[in-house]
């Protein structure tokens, strides 16, 4: 019999970047009683490092924005597999939820109104990004954090969930082990909000922490909740390249927003090859049109012109940059240049203040007189927890999600900014039906011994092991078939080979041992993460196997085109079947109404009727 | 590409030792230094060269990290003895400083109490954060100011709280002053929000009675190690101390205090 603490609440918040906080917040305001469960300290997690900004037709710097502009620009992004309800309410929604921050001390850049500064991003017809120099992810968690600091909430730092109870069908509770102390601990909860972001470690060259090995992804799923397009991950164009050891840290969008060019090692300016049909009518096909566009913009003026081709949307940048390196075009180090020198130096590091420290201090590189060099990076996973999209509660009663965990709004390609809005808004919605479920009920589950004795059995398992592997070398090689295997491009028979791979490190997996005790011992967390990411790869890998076409964060070399007829209109949706394995069918979100439907680009939406 | 090898001298805690080990604390008594040969490549920072040691040597090394960019203030570390990110120190300026054929050092922050090897207890911060009143301004959505208001405190939004200038600071670090002093960190917060354009509140009484300002006597040694580059001395705590004077020792704004006007 192993010993473990136990605590009550009535929700339980697992996770703490911009969605859990804001959850947590929502559901202490509704009087329950919180816990706030997370695997790092508050106010670390990977929302920190958001950099250019959080989108929302606040309509402060164009006057011509409104949701409806909002709307169609998350829905075009996606490519139309968003669940267009949660686009639709994400855009009404996402304008309040950020003036609500600075009521709660936040202090974006301004106008010269006075009122929130928008800047531009790949994507949105109009400057819609709020934010506060590159690092807005920063003002925004440091907001939650001291308002959710007064609200009463129980938080639990350091202590991560490792397994969710269900009792007759419904959520009843969760697994934790508290890395400081190396305890375990058992919560009961009438409602759980997942809030634990994404999955991108399992790539070798990513922007994520290391927290993102996908746990919620798989404690959903192993409770038996849907999970919706996994195949689609985002790729974010410019990562930086060199030195090695930065590989994958993200150069912020914000770069190209504020004027930043792309070129190849033969200088030219290469994305006006690259601008697809759809996008065609709204960028500018010549140098000179696109500088004017930015010194409109830089000026405070109402852009007149089209806009740059560097602001495409992120998949389409991306393979543009990998199709120029498939050219022998490639910058030194295996990328292009980008470039923002070009601009007075005391405006870039006014407007891009991290960016600039962060090539002067890891790669000696001066920005105001430089070109960065940048390459793709595995930056944000589309796919999730399929939830209902008022609600937020996912197919398990009880059991909600928000955040990057959760899917829908984003469809096939997450816009820029979309984020942090989904962050405050989905995560504020998830806090207030998950706390309206638990206010309904009069006590909790009943979590069976038996269970919870198997559950700390498994977590202690690998530290009960001798002689095997470090895991560090598991998660290396997962990371480097993932990034080989399941890349930017794809083709079957990577795939096919990716998912054998795949079950050969979950065998090696299982005899791992990291050895040390149970007191911070990072070795034997990464054993326990290992599980997580080897099944969440595996739902990656199966979801981009099955979806034979191209389109958005998904593409496959032997489908190299979309296929707007079939594919352009169904979800993959993942679930366990009774005997364990993973199962994979394909589903569409109820038809759009009319009167939405008007706000799309009926060109676009070829073969529907 | 060039490969070099280094070692690394890395404060490990006994094994089996219990967590929380009292501070004030010998080193010896909770652990030893241990050395790490390792190779290291051109461009990596001090974490990466961590990283390498739990990969081939320690799996159970412990050591705090997430973003490796410099915008979390998880890492921080004592590297050969000065307090800093490990993800922004690069092995460059390392070598540079360490004398030849030393070892680099690296121990956890010697301010807070230790959990294990680098990782250190830091949630007085946490308690402290509590004690802050939040920012009181109109009771509407849209609030309205200009970017010079907001230039004033945007500067102070940048820290992301690691500690190192906690941990710097003497009156913590040798007084451990944790009780009446609410430390650089602390102050930058409290700068934030006393000079926030719209905000109603008046936080003078609690700096000075609670927070303890007094006990600062301006040495900078937190602003020099702030890697969020925040002038912490200059731009924060004197303005502060400025205040308390005229909020205290000024009659007039006595006297306003007395009637309750905020000015
Ligand atoms: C460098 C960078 C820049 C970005 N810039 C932008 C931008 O400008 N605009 C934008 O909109 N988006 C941006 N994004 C994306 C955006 O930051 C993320 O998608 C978003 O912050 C995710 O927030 P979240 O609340 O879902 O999760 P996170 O902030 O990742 O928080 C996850 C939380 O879950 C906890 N957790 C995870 N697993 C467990 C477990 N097993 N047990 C307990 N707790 C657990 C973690 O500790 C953490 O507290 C950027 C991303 C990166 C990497
Ligand atoms: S200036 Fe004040 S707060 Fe900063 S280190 Fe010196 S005494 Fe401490
Ligand atoms: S003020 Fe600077 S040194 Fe102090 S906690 Fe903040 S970022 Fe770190
Ligand atoms: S890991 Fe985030 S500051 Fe070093």
């Amino acid at each position: 019999m192993y010993d473990y603490e136990c605590h009550e609440h009535d929700v339980v918040v697992i996770g703490a970047g911009g969605a859990g906080l804001r959850a947590a917040i929502e559901a202490s305001s509704m009087g329950v009683s919180v816990a706030l469960v997370c695997k790092s300290m508050l106010g670390k997690a990977h929302t920190v490092m958001a950099e250019g900004g959080a989108a929302a037709a606040l309509a402060n710097k164009d006057s011509r924005d409104s949701w409806k502009t909002h709307f169609r620009d998350t829905m075009k992004g996606g490519k139309y597999l968003n669940d267009w309800r949660m686009a639709r309410i994400h855009a009404q929604e996402a304008p309040d939820r950020i003036r609500e921050l600075e009521t709660w001390g936040a202090v974006f850049d301004r106008t010269r109104e006075g009122r929130i500064n928008q800047r531009n991003f790949g994507g949105h017809t109009y400057p819609r990004l709020a934010h506060i120099g590159d690092a807005t992810g920063l003002e925004i968690i440091r907001t939650l954090q001291e308002k959710g600091v007064h609200m009463g909430m129980d938080v639990f730092m350091e202590f991560t969930v490792c397994r969710l109870f269900t009792s007759s069908g419904r959520i009843s509770g969760c697994l934790a082990y508290d890395r400081q102390r190396g305890r375990a601990h058992v919560f009961k909860a009438k409602t759980i909000v997942l809030a634990t972001g994404g999955i991108t470690r399992c790539w070798s060259v990513c922007s994520g922490s290391w927290e993102y090995t996908g746990d919620g992804h798989a404690l959903a799923y192993w409770t038996g909740a849907e999970m919706g397009d996994m195949e689609f991950v985002q790729f974010h164009p410019t990562g930086m390249i060199w030195p090695p050891s930065v590989r994958g840290i993200l150069v912020t969008e914000g770069v190209r927003g504020e004027g930043g060019m792309l070129r190849n090692s033969e200088g030219d300016r290469f994305m006006f090859n690259y601008v697809p049909e759809m996008f065609r009518k709204e960028f500018a096909d010549t140098e000179e049109e696109a500088l004017a566009w930015v010194e409109e913009v830089i000026s405070d003026k109402q852009a007149t012109n089209r806009r740059p081709p560097e602001l495409l949307t992120r998949d389409v940048v991306a393979k543009a940059i990998n199709s120029e390196k498939a050219a022998g075009r490639a910058s030194e180090h295996g990328g292009a240049y980008l470039n923002i020198s070009w601009r007075p130096a005391d405006q870039v590091r006014k407007k891009l203040p991290g960016m600039y420290h962060q090539f002067k201090e890891l790669a000696g590189v001066d920005i105001t007189k430089q070109a960065m060099e940048v390459g793709p990076t595995a930056h944000y996973v589309m796919g999730g927890v399929k939830v209902d999209p008022e609600s937020q509660e996912s197919t398990v009663p009880g059991l909600y999600a928000a955040g990057e965990s959760a899917t829908g709004l984003h469809g096939a390609n997450r816009l820029g900014g979309n984020s942090l809005s989904d962050l405050v808004t989905f995560g504020r919605r998830a806090g207030l039906y998950a706390s309206k479920a638990a206010s309904a009920m009069d006590t909790w589950g009943e979590i069976e011994e038996d269970e919870i004795q198997n559950g700390i059995d498994h977590m202690m398992a690998p530290l009960n092991r001798e002689g095997g592997e470090n895991p560090a070398a598991i998660v290396h090689d997962l990371r480097e078939m993932m990034q080989e295997k399941v890349g930017i491009i794809r083709t079957r028979e990577q795939l096919v080979e990716a998912l054998d791979d795949l079950e050969a490190l979950r065998v090696r997996s299982q005899s791992c041992s990291p050895g040390g005790g149970v007191i911070y011992n990072p070795g034997w967390h990464q054993a326990l993460e290992l599980e997580a990411m080897i099944d969440v790869s595996q739902m990656c890998a199966l979801a981009a196997l099955e979806r034979e076409e191209s389109r958005g964060g998904h593409t496959r070399d032997d489908f190299p085109t979309p296929d707007h007829d079939s594919w352009g209109k169904v979800n993959s949706v993942i679930t366990k079947d009774s005997d364990g394995n993973m199962k994979i069918e394909h589903r569409s979100y109820p038809p759009i109404p009319d009167e939405l439907k008007q706000l799309l680009d009926s060109d676009d939406l070829d073969g529907d009727s | 590409m060039m490969k070099k090898q280094v070692t690394f001298r890395v404060f490990r805690s006994h094994t089996g030792e219990r967590p929380y080990a009292s501070h004030p604390r010998t080193e010896s008594s909770v652990g030893k230094m241990s050395d790490y040969e390792v190779e290291y490549d051109e461009g990596m920072v001090v974490l990466d060269v961590i990283h390498r040691i739990q990969a081939e040597h320690a799996p159970d090394l412990a050591c705090r990290w997430n973003c490796k960019a410099g915008k979390c203030g998880s890492c921080s570390a004592e590297v050969n003895g000065k307090s800093r990110l490990m993800c922004m120190t690069r092995m460059s300026d390392i070598m540079e400083e360490t004398p030849e054929n030393e070892p680099v050092t690296v121990r956890p922050m010697q301010g807070f109490p230790l959990i294990r090897d680098l990782v250190t207890d830091v949630s007085w911060a946490y308690e402290m954060n509590k004690k802050m009143v939040p920012v009181n301004g109109p009771d509407k959505l849209d609030w309205e100011f200009n970017q010079n208001e907001a230039d004033r405190i945007q500067e102070f939004r940048q820290c992301i709280e690691c500690m190192l200038c906690v941990n710097t600071c003497h009156v913590i670090r040798e007084h451990e002053k944790f009780d009446d002093f609410a430390g650089p960190r602390f102050f930058v917060r409290m700068a934030g929000l006393e000079m926030h354009p719209l905000d109603t509140e008046s936080r003078i009484p609690q700096i000075k009675e609670d927070f303890g300002i007094g006990y600062c006597n301006i040495t900078r040694c937190c602003t020099e190690v702030c890697p969020a580059g925040i002038n912490i001395t200059d731009n924060a705590i004197i303005p502060l101390k400025e205040r308390v004077v005229t909020e205290y020792y000024d009659p007039i704004a006595m006297i306003a205090r007395k009637i309750g006007i905020k000015r």
